[in-house]
């Protein structure tokens, strides 16, 4: 399964766990699977009314910040993170 | 040693390429030498009207009232505007709209303040004139009641229980999504605070990681604010068409930005504003928001004719963004033998007068080149009453350098350790795991640090009292996002080339060079332009040095779009299938007639038979922009009677991934150490106990000059990023990341005091002298 990496600010929302395995083949599924176990999560990352992740929430998938967002595909093996998203100048 | 001259390439690459790395002109040269490229202020419309602003006199206060009557009789005045006619969309955290980092709240309120003035220079209305000089009486006689509030002004003064609050409702986030901040809901009974974000990273046990340490060092840094300085001010003219729609000029690092937030703030449809892309005289990530086109819009609209408005020197440096003034703490646990066992920091930057300071991305930078395998970093966003602060090449990541790069240096002195050795021992690979959780790309640390290491630079003996040598690298993410290209071929075997990235460090020639490489043509045969928000696909800002990345892969597509296209057009015309055909060194062949062949020429001078015009397109998004990282090393020499700095040479060596045109990024690399010695050792706002800054103007901001600078050499490293085809990973940012440390490992090696706080200038820096023959430091 996916292992997704939860930030640090997150980590009350998951009993202290830094490190959790959810099912999910997209960033979507992970996000939708992450909620039925720790609920408040997907609150946090994903933005009903834009159906997309919340402003400022960068994914990092395998090392890659992904710039298709939900639909990133995940696989069996990923490392998912969530992080604040950086502006250049 | 390697035998170094300046300004050299070393590669990792064999690809042969034949433009991909050659240095033509760049296409805008010629214009801009001679005064033909049109700025924002160029523009001169019919009818023309001339905006100006009235700003706030006070650092913070309550707008009792306006009254603009007096203003609006003048003679010659057509138009006056305050908050009472922008939009005012809703600051609640949540309703933050189309993925972007603003609040249109705190946007609206910044172009026009609402309720109150939250900064000197502030604006607070807005005069549309017949002439400028009528428009600057009228603002005389716009009578503003203020109730003038007690400033503040510094971060860790803002961030206390009794503290003035900047603003009474915002919302304190603490989540992983670093937002540009909020408001409380109007039944959230919480109090107001001016810690707009605070967030944190952990990775392993720190606690742990300094028990293992043989050596600690705990230290404290300090920033000031500094203006990224751009040459052109701030302009934008506005003109409304008939059927509704909205024309605005001006300058940018991305017109689709102007697009959206006129858009936004005026209220109309995005598809209803074309926004026109004016060439630019420099941003360094400050023109990635705006300020003048929304209210020239406004006065435009109210006018009924076209209105300029442009920025004074001292209105760029009082009203538009500069960067964060910073406090660090870094706590660096090591090993005798040179390993980081440990490392945390604490990072408090002022965002100015609305949240959003770059603080994510000095927090996630401050450690990626090292190998940390515990290690604690939190950041604080903080508002102040000081203008809202805006992006400044690579973000937050000069200031949280100069923490960590001068910890290292002190670790490195405690164990007796060369600080490139140390550096090489502790370096950032590809898989090395992040503080801030990602696996690192790949990325050419150990190569630039192998390259500094044989630098004559670093072993030339550097002898005489007062002087110093010092070492610091830097890291930067840099970024990617959607980008747009159209290509046109004409007949005579030429190609137009519209791009969606502003061409604000000769990209234009970079994006233009890698269609050519595609296409075997040369690339003067290539004519590129910036096309405006109606003429060319959405294209993201050009910032996080992503344009030679991003929009290169577009032009790249869309010449393998042409390439195809003219594959299917020879096949045609030879009456064989695609798959006999390849396009090889410019020209199109038969795979087994070497009778059957055109060239892109030719084939161009026949499209419209083949069935028409030839138009390769490309809307790309592309991931993996690759990090960008570099070592720099500075001599200085102390003037002991003065306290002046002279930097008697500086070597940047960094990581270009491929250099595309190396001239550019030479021009980068030397441009980012500029600014870099001017943050280092001179520029500062210099505000007095008003919270109103009194050295706004060139003469008493002290940028340095030519004639402050020795040859600033570089070293391209070439370590190819794996996500782009020809290897592109950002260069325009890094570069400026290292400097600020690297000079003060340099003083402390010139003259055994460490200065830990920005600007390192003549008076710091006697002080330091004073001190130490005081028996301190």
């Amino acid at each position: 399964m996916p292992e997704v990496w939860i930030p640090t600010t997150m980590q009350s929302l998951t009993g202290g766990q830094h490190r959790v395995q959810v099912e999910g083949r997209t960033v979507r599924q992970v996000i939708n699977n992450l909620e039925q176990v720790y609920p408040g999560v997907k609150a946090i990352l994903y933005d009903e009314e834009e159906d997309d992740l919340q402003a400022g929430v960068a994914v990092i998938v395998d090392g890659e910040a992904s710039q298709i967002g939900l639909l990133e595909r995940v696989q069996e093996t990923s490392e998912v993170h969530f992080l604040p998203a950086i502006g250049g100048g | 040693m390697l035998d170094y001259k300046p300004n050299i390439v070393l590669s990792n690459d064999d690809q042969e390429y034949k433009v991909i790395g050659t240095r033509p002109v760049r296409p805008d040269g010629a214009d801009k030498v001679t005064g033909k490229a049109s700025y924002s202020a160029d523009i001169n419309l019919p009818g023309m009207l001339f905006g100006k602003m009235l700003r706030s006199p006070h650092a913070h206060a309550v707008i009792k009232s306006i009254d603009t009557s007096k203003a609006e009789a003048l003679p010659g005045v057509r138009a006056v505007v305050t908050s009472a006619d922008i939009l005012k969309p809703s600051g609640r955290a949540s309703e933050l709209a189309e993925g972007a980092m603003v609040n249109y709240k705190f946007l609206s309120n910044n172009v026009l303040a609402d309720g109150k003035a939250l900064y000197k220079g502030h604006a607070i209305a807005a005069v549309a004139a017949a002439s400028p000089h009528v428009a600057e009486e009228a603002l005389k006689l716009i009578e503003v009641d203020y109730e003038v509030l007690t400033p503040v002004m510094d971060a860790k003064e803002a961030m206390k229980e009794d503290a003035p609050l900047v603003h009474e409702r915002l919302a304190g986030l603490t989540t992983a999504a670093i937002r540009a901040g909020g408001v409380l809901d109007d039944d959230d009974p919480a109090r107001g605070t001016n810690i707009a974000n605070h967030f944190e990273f952990k990775l392993g046990d720190p606690d742990e990681g300094f028990a293992q340490a043989d050596v600690v060092v705990e230290k404290e840094v300090s920033t000031v604010a500094v203006h990224q300085g751009y040459i052109e001010p701030h302009s934008g003219t506005a003109q409304w068409h008939e059927d509704g729609s909205l024309t605005v000029w001006s300058s940018s690092q991305g017109q689709f930005t102007v697009r959206d937030y006129t858009a936004r703030l005026v209220g109309i449809p995005v598809s209803k504003v074309r926004a026109i892309p004016m060439e630019i005289g420099g941003g360094f990530g400050a023109k990635l928001t705006m300020y003048m086109e929304p209210v020239a819009a406004l006065l435009a609209r109210k006018a009924g004719a076209p209105v300029k408005m442009s920025m004074s020197r001292t209105e760029v440096f009082e009203a538009s963004g500069p960067t964060s003034g910073t406090y660090i703490t870094v706590k660096l646990g090591a090993t005798k033998e040179g390993k980081i066992t440990a490392a945390t920091s604490t990072l408090i930057f002022e965002a100015g007068a609305f949240p959003g300071s770059p603080v994510p991305g000095g927090a996630q930078c401050m450690m990626s080149a090292y190998d940390i395998p515990n290690a604690y970093i939190e950041g604080y966003d903080v508002v102040v009453n000081r203008p809202k602060t805006s992006a400044y090449r690579a973000p937050g990541s000069p200031a949280a350098a100069f923490a960590m790069e001068t910890a290292i240096d002190e670790v490195c002195e405690k164990i007796g350790m060369d600080p490139i050795e140390f550096r090489l021992l502790n370096s950032s690979k590809e898989g090395t795991r992040r503080v801030t959780g990602p696996l690192m790309p790949r990325v050419g640390f150990i190569e630039t640090l192998e390259a500094a290491k044989a630098h004559p630079h670093y072993s030339e003996p550097l002898e005489g009292p007062f002087r110093g040598r010092g070492v610091a690298s830097g890291f930067w993410g840099n970024n990617t996002g959607p980008s747009s290209a159209v290509a046109l071929v004409h007949p005579d075997g030429k190609i137009s080339l519209t791009e969606g990235s502003p061409d604000i460090g000769g990209t234009r020639a970079s994006v233009s060079q890698q269609m050519a490489e595609v296409l075997g043509i040369p690339v003067e045969d290539i004519n590129p332009t910036v096309g405006d928000t109606d003429s060319i696909g959405f294209t993201s800002n050009t910032g996080g040095s992503g344009v030679t990345f991003k929009t290169g892969f577009a032009a790249y597509t869309a010449a393998q779009d042409i390439k195809q296209q003219m594959i299917e057009r020879a096949a045609k015309l030879w009456e064989v299938t695609t798959d006999d055909v390849e396009y090889v060194d410019g020209a199109l062949q038969h795979k087994s007639d070497p009778e059957l062949r055109l060239t892109f020429q030719q084939m161009a001078a026949r499209q419209t038979p083949t069935g028409g015009p030839i138009v390769g397109s490309a809307g790309v998004n592309p991931p993996g922009a690759g990090p960008a990282i570099g070592t720099h090393i500075v001599d200085l020499e102390v003037d002991p009677d003065t306290g002046k700095v002279t930097i008697l040479r500086y070597t940047a060596l960094q990581d270009a991934g491929k250099a595309i045109h190396p001239s550019y990024v030479e021009g980068q690399i030397q441009g980012g150490v500029a600014q870099g010695i001017g943050w280092a050792l001179n520029e500062e706002y210099f505000i007095n106990d008003q919270g109103h800054m009194v050295n706004s103007s060139y003469l008493d901001y002290r940028m340095p000059t030519s004639l402050d600078l020795p040859m600033i050499d570089t070293v391209i490293v070439e370590v190819a990023n794996p996500n782009h085809p020809y290897g592109v990973r950002g260069v325009g940012e890094v570069c400026i990341v290292p400097p600020m440390a690297a000079i003060s490992n340099a003083l402390y090696d010139a003259i055994g005091v460490r200065l830990n706080s920005l600007p390192m200038n003549p008076g710091s820096v006697l002080e330091a002298l004073w001190s130490k023959d005081n028996g301190g430091a």
